[in-house]
C-alpha cells in the first residue's frame, strides 16, 4: 500500500526520524564505560584528572535522566527556596522582563529617532557617524560604565539590553522611512495630508515590513545578550541559573536550561514573526 | 462662459534646468513654454520621451517647481500640491496596505475632513461604482488587474472632485482591449463632471479620442510646445466610428508627422531670428487643405512650420 505523505508531513517524519537519531547518540555516548576510557587514555592523565574526570563523565545525564529532569523541573517552574534555588519559570521570568523592559524602551527611543533620520537627509548625516562608531561596540562592553553609573545590577542589565536593541530598530526604520516609495508620498502631498496623518497612515504603514523586520533581530539579540549579561552580573534570571549550575557541576541543570534558552528564544521570535505578516503586504 | 482671456490655467514662459550629471553646463529640459486651458476643456500633451512631458505635469501638480516661469490657476498662483488639483499617476500609486475603498476613503478624508466615516464611506463608494469596481471594494491592490489597478487610481481622483485633473499616461501600462474600456468610462466620467483635464499620452488616437485640443511637444533639450491642433471632432465621440470624421485622418497624419520629422526639425529653428515664441496652431480644416503642401514640403527638407506658422 503506498499512501502518499503531503509536504509538511514528510518533513515531520523526518524531524522525528531525525529526533530519534540523536537520542540514540546520546545514549549511545552516555553508556557507562569507565573500562574503555581507563583503556584509552594515558594512566598519567587519569590520574592527574583524578575522580574529576570519571564525575564529569558520570554526570552527564543519559537521555532518560534528562526527561526526567525535564519532567520534575517542569512540573513545578514557580518554586522559591531562597536565592539560590529558584523554579526555572521564575528565573526566566526575570531574564524575559529585563529583556522586555530593555527592548521597549530602546524601540520608544529607536523608532522615533529614526523616523526622524529616515526622514530628514540632515538629520541623517549628522547622526551618521555615531551610529556608526556605537553600532559595532559589543553591549557587554558597556556593562563597567552601567554598574558603575546604575549602581544596579538589574538595571545595568536593562541598560545593556536597550543598548543593544537599540541599532537595529534604529536602523532598520530609518531605512524603511528613507524608502518608502516617492510615489505614495507624492500622493498624501497632493491630497494635502497633514503631517501627523502622513506619518501613521502612509509613511509607517509603509515602513512597517521594514522596522518590523528590524524589531525582530533586536529581540534575537537581546534574547543572545541577556544570558551573559546576566551571567556577569548574577542574582537572578536565566543566565545567572546556568552559571550557578556550572558552579554545581550540574551538567542536567545546563543542559536543561540551554534548552529552555532556546525555546523561549523561539516563542519570542515567532511573536515578530506573526506580527510581520501582520503588517506584510504586496506591491 | 468666462472672459476667454483669462483662462482657468495659465502657463507662462515656464522653464526647468537639470544640473548637468557630467558637470558641465546645466540642461535646459524645456523653456519659453507657454499654454492655457479653459474650464472644462481636456488637453493632451505629446511628444518625444524625455522631452518633459511629466515634469510640466510635476510642476502643474506643485509636485515640481519651475526653474522659470509662472503656472497660474484661477487666477492664483500655483506654489505647490493642492487638493485642487488630482494627479492619476502613471503608476497607479496606490497604497498596498489597503482596501480599494480604504484607497479611495483616504482621499475623500484628506477632503472632507470632518465628514464622518458614512459620509465617507458613501462618497467612496460612488466613485468605485462610477468606474465600474462595485463589488471589488474590499479587494487589495495586489488582487487586482493592472486595469482595475488604474480605474482605482481615476475612481480616487475624481473622487476628491478636484478643479482640474492631471494625467500621466495612465493608461500606458495597460492593453489595448482594457484601455479602450477605461477610454470610454473615461469620456462617460468627464462628459458628465464637465472635468477640466490636462493629460499626457503616447498614443496619437487616444490623443484624438479624448481630448478637445492637442498639444505637440517638439524635443530637448530646449523643448517647447511647438503645435496645437484644436480638435472639433464633435462629441459625442465612439471609438468605433470615430475614424470616419472627415477630419480624423488630417488630424491624426500631422501628429503622427510631426513625431516623426517635426518634432526634431524645431531644434533647429529655436534659435533662428524667426523662431515661434508661441505655438503655431491648427485647426482640422487647415490640415486638411495643407495637408498636400506638408507631404510636398518634407523631402526638401524646408522645415513645415515656415509655411503654416500662426
Ligand atoms: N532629477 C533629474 N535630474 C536630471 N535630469 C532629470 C531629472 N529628472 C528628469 N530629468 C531629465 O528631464 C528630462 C525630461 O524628463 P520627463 O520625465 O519630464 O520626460 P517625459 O517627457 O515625461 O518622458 P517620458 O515620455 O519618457 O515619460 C529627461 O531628459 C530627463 O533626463
Ligand atoms: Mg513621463
Amino acid at each position: 500500500m503506498k499512501t502518499r505523505l503531503s509536504l509538511g508531513q514528510q518533513s515531520a517524519l523526518l524531524s522525528l526520524a531525525l529526533f530519534g537519531v540523536i537520542l540514540l547518540i546520546w545514549q549511545l555516548a552516555t553508556l557507562p564505560e569507565a573500562h574503555t576510557v581507563a583503556a584509552d587514555v594515558d594512566p598519567e592523565y587519569a590520574a592527574l584528572m583524578g575522580g574529576g574526570a570519571a564525575k564529569s563523565a558520570s554526570s552527564f545525564p543519559t537521555p532518560v535522566e534528562m526527561g526526567a529532569t525535564l519532567w520534575e523541573k517542569l512540573s513545578d517552574p514557580f518554586y522559591d527556596n531562597g536565592p539560590n534555588d529558584k523554579g526555572i519559570g521564575i528565573q526566566l521570568a526575570y531574564s524575559i522582563a529585563r529583556v522586555l523592559a530593555g527592548f521597549f524602551l530602546a524601540a520608544a527611543v529607536a523608532i522615533p529617532l529614526g523616523f526622524l533620520i529616515g526622514s530628514s537627509r540632515v538629520f541623517y548625516d549628522a547622526l551618521d557617524p555615531y551610529v556608526q562608531v556605537l553600532k559595532p561596540i559589543s553591549p557587554l562592553a558597556w556593562m563597567p560604565l552601567a554598574l558603575y553609573t546604575i549602581k544596579d545590577a538589574s538595571m545595568s542589565s536593562i541598560f545593556v539590553i536597550f543598548i543593544c536593541s537599540l541599532w537595529p530598530m534604529l536602523i532598520n526604520t530609518a531605512h524603511g522611512v528613507a524608502n518608502v516609495r516617492k510615489d505614495w508620498l507624492d500622493v498624501s502631498r497632493t491630497l494635502e495630508v497633514n503631517p501627523l496623518r502622513k506619518a501613521f497612515r502612509v509613511i509607517l504603514p509603509a515602513a512597517a515590513p521594514t522596522i518590523l523586520t528590524g524589531m525582530r533581530i533586536s529581540m534575537g539579540i537581546a534574547w543572545l545578550v541577556i544570558v551573559a549579561a546576566e551571567m556577569l552580573v548574577g542574582g537572578t534570571g536565566i543566565g545567572y541559573f546556568v552559571w550557578n549550575e556550572w558552579n554545581n557541576l550540574s551538567i542536567t541543570n545546563v543542559l536543561f536550561a540551554i534548552l529552555m534558552i532556546g525555546v523561549v528564544g523561539m516563542a519570542l521570535d515567532s511573536v515578530f514573526g506573526v506580527l510581520s505578516k501582520r503588517v506584510a503586504y504586496q506591491e | 462662459m468666462t472672459d476667454p482671456n483669462l483662462s482657468f490655467l495659465q502657463v507662462e514662459n515656464l522653464a526647468r534646468v537639470y544640473p548637468s550629471p557630467t558637470g558641465g553646463g546645466d540642461v535646459t529640459v524645456f523653456d519659453h513654454v507657454n499654454f492655457r486651458i479653459h474650464k472644462g476643456e481636456f488637453v493632451c500633451v505629446t511628444g518625444h520621451s524625455g522631452c518633459g512631458k511629466s515634469t510640466i505635469l510635476n510642476i502643474l501638480a506643485g509636485l515640481d517647481t519651475a526653474s522659470a516661469g509662472n503656472v497660474f490657476m484661477d487666477g492664483r498662483e500655483v506654489s505647490g500640491p493642492s487638493l485642487d488639483r488630482g494627479v492619476i499617476f502613471q503608476g497607479h500609486a496606490l497604497m498596498p496596505w489597503l482596501t480599494v475603498l480604504e484607497n479611495v476613503s483616504f482621499a475623500v478624508k484628506s477632503r472632507w475632513m470632518n465628514w464622518d466615516k458614512h459620509k465617507v464611506r458613501d462618497h467612496a463608494m460612488r466613485y468605485i461604482e462610477l468606474v465600474g469596481l462595485k463589488g471589488a471594494e474590499q479587494k487589495k491592490p495586489s488582487q487586482l488587474s493592472g486595469g482595475m489597478k488604474q480605474r482605482v487610481g481615476i475612481a480616487r481622483a475624481f473622487s476628491i472632485e478636484p478643479k482640474m485633473l492631471l494625467m500621466d499616461e495612465p493608461f500606458g501600462a495597460l492593453d489595448a482591449l482594457t484601455r479602450g474600456v477605461i477610454q470610454d468610462e473615461l469620456l462617460k466620467i468627464c462628459a458628465e463632471t464637465q472635468q477640466t483635464v490636462f493629460m499626457i499620452t503616447h498614443d496619437v488616437d487616444e490623443a484624438i479620442l479624448l481630448s478637445d485640443r492637442i498639444m505637440l511637444m517638439s524635443n530637448g533639450p530646449h523643448a517647447r510646445i511647438a503645435e496645437i491642433i484644436n480638435n472639433t471632432l464633435p462629441r459625442p465621440r465612439e471609438r468605433s466610428a470615430i475614424h470616419r470624421e472627415p477630419h480624423y485622418y488630417p488630424i491624426r497624419n500631422h501628429m503622427v508627422d510631426f513625431l516623426v520629422s517635426r518634432s526634431k526639425q524645431f531644434g533647429a529653428l529655436r534659435d533662428a531670428a524667426d523662431a515661434p515664441s508661441s505655438p503655431a496652431v491648427f485647426d482640422p480644416v487647415d490640415l486638411i487643405e495643407s495637408e498636400s503642401t506638408v507631404f510636398s514640403a518634407l523631402p526638401s527638407g524646408k522645415p513645415h512650420i515656415h509655411l503654416v506658422n500662426a
